[in-house]
């Protein structure tokens, strides 16, 4: 019998194995050689708070045309350990094909024979390449230039090691009679391979970024090491600080001195930021902040993802200013909107969110190239004169920002209440003024908000909400039902919401939000400002992203009876 | 105006009448005339409290941030523009209670700037609690202080800090001396000024701290490291003047390779 795998022009591999194992370069390998072979890929990553042992898993997925989201079916697993089964058992059906140890994979003796267990991942690479029968001149031009600066030995030994991955893979095909239908795609070979960590970090770069404080945290720590191994070359100062609250001021007096400075941590660490906030909010100071979302309460869930912190972000800091917080689902929106949020933070004074989460930050996409030329540096610092007043009352309640040492003026900020020119005030009537003026700015802020995107049929009845990193997994599922009558909406700013949001919702018979989240706070913001309550909620917090099959389950179990699906 | 002056008119100052804030910030704006600093290249950063509100007495730049967070600004301010003179001034409570990490990783870093600390020994915007510095007996509102003192001068010396120095408020003029010092000093420099609280301290006065201190004489070399942490520990009565120097450090704003570059094109190199 022969075994035909054609689903949808694409295959799901996994790779599961303990920390330690080396499953990190086999999907770097892999997703590169598969992107020169013509492939679009899409890989993900769940994995264990340590650094030896437990048990993780990497998906690829390997396709014929785009593909940007996790799936729960696996086609392949290579199971590098014996934990691997029993920890993906939920997955894996009679229809997957397993390479064990035990089984059919003796890689313990394949590495010993290519010269000892580093060699292991490259059996893995050179087998999965070996299934879908890619050319294996470009995984040998792949090694070659991977490790271009060792030894003729390790080169060869990684090559021996590919090739016996390989010949096993070949080998099974036959025996086993199984055809792997997937046609390349030469449009494949224009994208690029980018994590979300990368596309934030690039976003960055491009609006402008020269200064980076910070403190480690998973999963925000990507973007601290991505500045930081090009500071030298792009004249970027990184400092990992003492702690969260260092960071963020040191970030805003980085500002306050001219640079463009941002801060990126995770929940913990940004709830000691929190004061910072405010502090940016009461001196109008521009300050980014990268908040990648994992588990908590508290430590949580330290390496997991979740859609948690969109409230704290919106509430985070005492009294009363406005902030922005943008939301990207995918590479090209992260690079867009981390860009933005440098010009945003200089022009309106205020701090400006990039709010992601584990499973946008570690997954890998192939993407187009980013539109680098698009990108502007806008900067909104003038230069003073003898008389100049920090925060000078103006109209729209935006005061002309100076930085000391360039102009004749001098710059007095104060976390206090201040008058114009930055000096203590306890007079009520400046309080007032200055409070009203620090919250126009709101009204500024609104009148250029990213539009949500909509998807699917403009005439829906059912309207599906997403924001931030669900974007592709709510679009493919509803791809899958392929029903007439659904839409998605999405979000990649959350904070503050378009006025004509009540419009979207209003056609809809039926509105669904889709939130990686135990109380769909996304749900409560948009009632805040429509009213509406979104009828039914679509919600995980297990710290596991939502998989394209599971939302689609979800949507036609909500949606049963609706002659839409 | 003259442009060239540190001093505001018609200001109402917030310290009570007597204070030894008064003191520190004649000497400090006499220091700055006299080394030739202008206003505009000179951005004083402070925290919250009684001592954090003498830049708001100067014109000059202002950045009065957050109680306890005027280091990591200051810090930051410098390295951004070293062109700039940065001065990090807030009391006790704020430097060493509240921003007390901070203090230990700024000294780690050494960034080129001076850090005065107004240490009084007691909270006095909050009526009258202990400061960390507060001696051992001291009856402060709260509770009567069993707790060691901080000691900052030798914390700084054990962290190997590049200029520490003890000064006294109610002398002006050897003030001023060593905050030339201080100021002009390449690398992080700590001066911690006694200063009586005429309200909420009535143990440690003008008159106790005259008794309690001494000069550290001419023939004092302040580059022994260990001497100096001797001296940091005394404590019948406590030594006042330059207590250590190591100038051979490396200078965090001299870390940082600051260029203008093609940020468009640079994008399409990067190391990931």
């Amino acid at each position: 019998m022969q075994k035909y795998i054609s689903l949808k022009e694409a295959a799901s591999i996994v790779i599961s194995g303990e920390a330690g194992q080396g499953i990190d370069t086999v999907e770097n390998f892999l997703t590169r050689i598969f992107q020169l072979a013509g492939f679009y890929t899409f890989s993900t990553k769940e994995y264990m708070s340590r650094i030896r042992g437990g048990c993780n898993s990497t998906e690829i997925r390997v396709s014929s045309s785009p593909v940007s989201a996790f799936i729960n079916k696996i086609d392949f697993l290579i199971a590098l350990t014996d934990k691997a089964i029993p920890h993906l058992k939920e997955r894996i059906s009679e229809n997957t094909i397993i390479f064990s140890e035990k089984e059919n994979f003796p890689i313990t003796e394949l590495s010993q024979e290519a010269g000892g267990k580093i060699y292991s991942n490259m059996i893995s690479a050179g087998l999965i390449l070996g299934l879908f029968s890619v050319e294996f001149n470009l995984m040998e031009k792949e090694i070659k230039k991977v490790f271009s600066e060792k030894t003729d030995e390790i080169i060869n030994n990684n090559i021996k090691a590919a090739q016996s991955g390989y010949g096993l893979a070949q080998k099974y095909i036959k025996e086993k009679n199984l055809r792997i239908d997937i046609s390349p795609n030469t449009d494949a070979k224009e994208n690029i391979l980018i994590t979300g960590t990368q596309a934030v970090s690039m976003g960055c770069i491009a609006g402008g970024c020269n200064f980076i404080s910070s403190y480690p945290m998973s999963p925000g720590t990507g973007v601290l090491t991505f500045l930081t191994k090009n500071s030298e070359e792009l004249g970027i100062i990184s400092e990992q600080a003492e702690d969260e609250i260092a960071a963020i001021n040191m970030s805003i007096g980085a500002w306050y001195a001219g640079a463009r400075a941002m801060v990126t941590t995770s929940g913990g660490g940004f709830a000691l930021m929190t004061e910072g906030v405010s502090l940016a909010g009461m001196i109008e100071s521009p300050i980014v902040i990268h908040l990648a979302q994992r588990p908590g309460p508290a430590t949580g869930l330290p390496t997991r993802t979740e859609q948690g912190d969109l409230e704290l972000a919106l509430y985070s800091g005492h009294g009363e200013f406005p902030r922005i917080i943008l939301a990207p689902g995918t590479p090209a929106e992260s690079f867009e909107l981390s860009h933005r949020a440098f010009n945003l933070a200089d022009k309106y004074q205020v701090p400006v969110f990039i709010l992601t989460d584990q499973y946008l930050l570690d997954s890998v996409y192939s993407t187009k190239p980013f539109e680098i030329d698009k990108t502007e540096v806008n900067k909104y610092v003038i230069k003073t004169s003898v008389n100049y007043k920090r925060y000078e009352l103006t109209e729209n309640g935006l005061s002309p920002r100076g930085i000391p040492g360039y102009g004749e003026g001098l710059v007095v900020v104060d976390s206090d209440e201040h008058d114009e020119e930055g000096r203590i005030t306890e007079d009520m009537s400046v309080r007032k003024k200055m409070d009203k003026k620090r919250l126009k700015k709101l009204e500024l802020i609104k009148q250029e908000v990213e539009t949500p995107e909509l998807t699917g049929d403009e005439k829906y009845k059912i309207l599906v909400i997403s924001w931030g990193s669900t974007k592709e997994i709510v679009k493919e599922a509803i791809l899958n039902l392929d029903s007439d009558g659904i839409a998605q909406l999405h979000f990649k700013q959350v904070y503050p919401l378009p006025e004509k949001l009540n419009k979207y919702l209003a056609a809809a018979e039926k509105t669904i939000i889709i939130e990686n989240n135990a109380t769909s706070q996304f749900g409560k913001l948009i009632k805040i400002q429509t009213g509406i309550e979104v009828q039914d909620k679509i919600l995980k917090y297990s710290g596991l992203p939502f998989s394209v099959e599971e939302v689609a389950e979800e949507l036609k179990r909500i949606c049963y009876g609706c002659k839409q699906l | 105006m003259d442009v060239n002056s540190y001093n505001i008119e018609n200001i109402d100052i917030a310290w009570c009448p007597g204070c030894g804030n008064y003191p520190i910030l004649d000497t400090l704006k006499q220091t700055l005339k006299e080394l030739g600093i202008r206003p505009g290249e000179l951005v004083m950063v402070s925290g919250i409290g009684q001592a954090a509100k003498t830049p708001q007495y100067m014109r000059t730049n202002v950045f009065n941030g957050l109680h306890g967070r005027a280091l990591p600004p200051a810090v930051a301010i410098k390295a951004v523009n070293p062109k700039l003179t940065v001065i990090a001034q807030s009391g006790d409570g704020d430097m060493y209670g509240e921003g007390g990490n901070h203090f230990i990783h700024t000294i780690r870093r050494n960034p080129n700037i001076t850090n005065i600390v107004n240490n009084n020994m007691v909270y006095g915007l909050t009526k009258g609690q202990a400061s960390p510095s507060s001696q051992k007996g001291f009856k402060s509102s709260l509770h009567t202080v069993t707790a060691e003192p901080f000691n900052p001068l030798a914390v700084a010396i054990s962290l190997d800090a590049s200029f520490v120095a003890r000064a006294f408020a109610g002398d002006k003029e050897q003030t001023k001396e060593i905050l030339k010092k201080a100021i002009t000093h390449k690398g992080y420099a700590l001066i911690d000024i006694f200063q009586p609280c005429v309200t909420f301290n009535k143990q440690n006065t003008y008159k106790w701290f005259k008794d309690n201190t001494y000069y550290l004489d001419d023939s004092y070399e302040p580059t022994d490291r260990v001497e100096a942490f001797k001296k940091s520990i005394e404590t019948e009565k406590f030594p006042l003047g330059v207590i250590y120097i190591n100038s051979n450090k490396t200078i965090f704003d001299d870390n940082f390779n600051q260029k203008q570059v093609n940020i468009k094109e640079k994008l399409l190199q990067l190391k990931r």
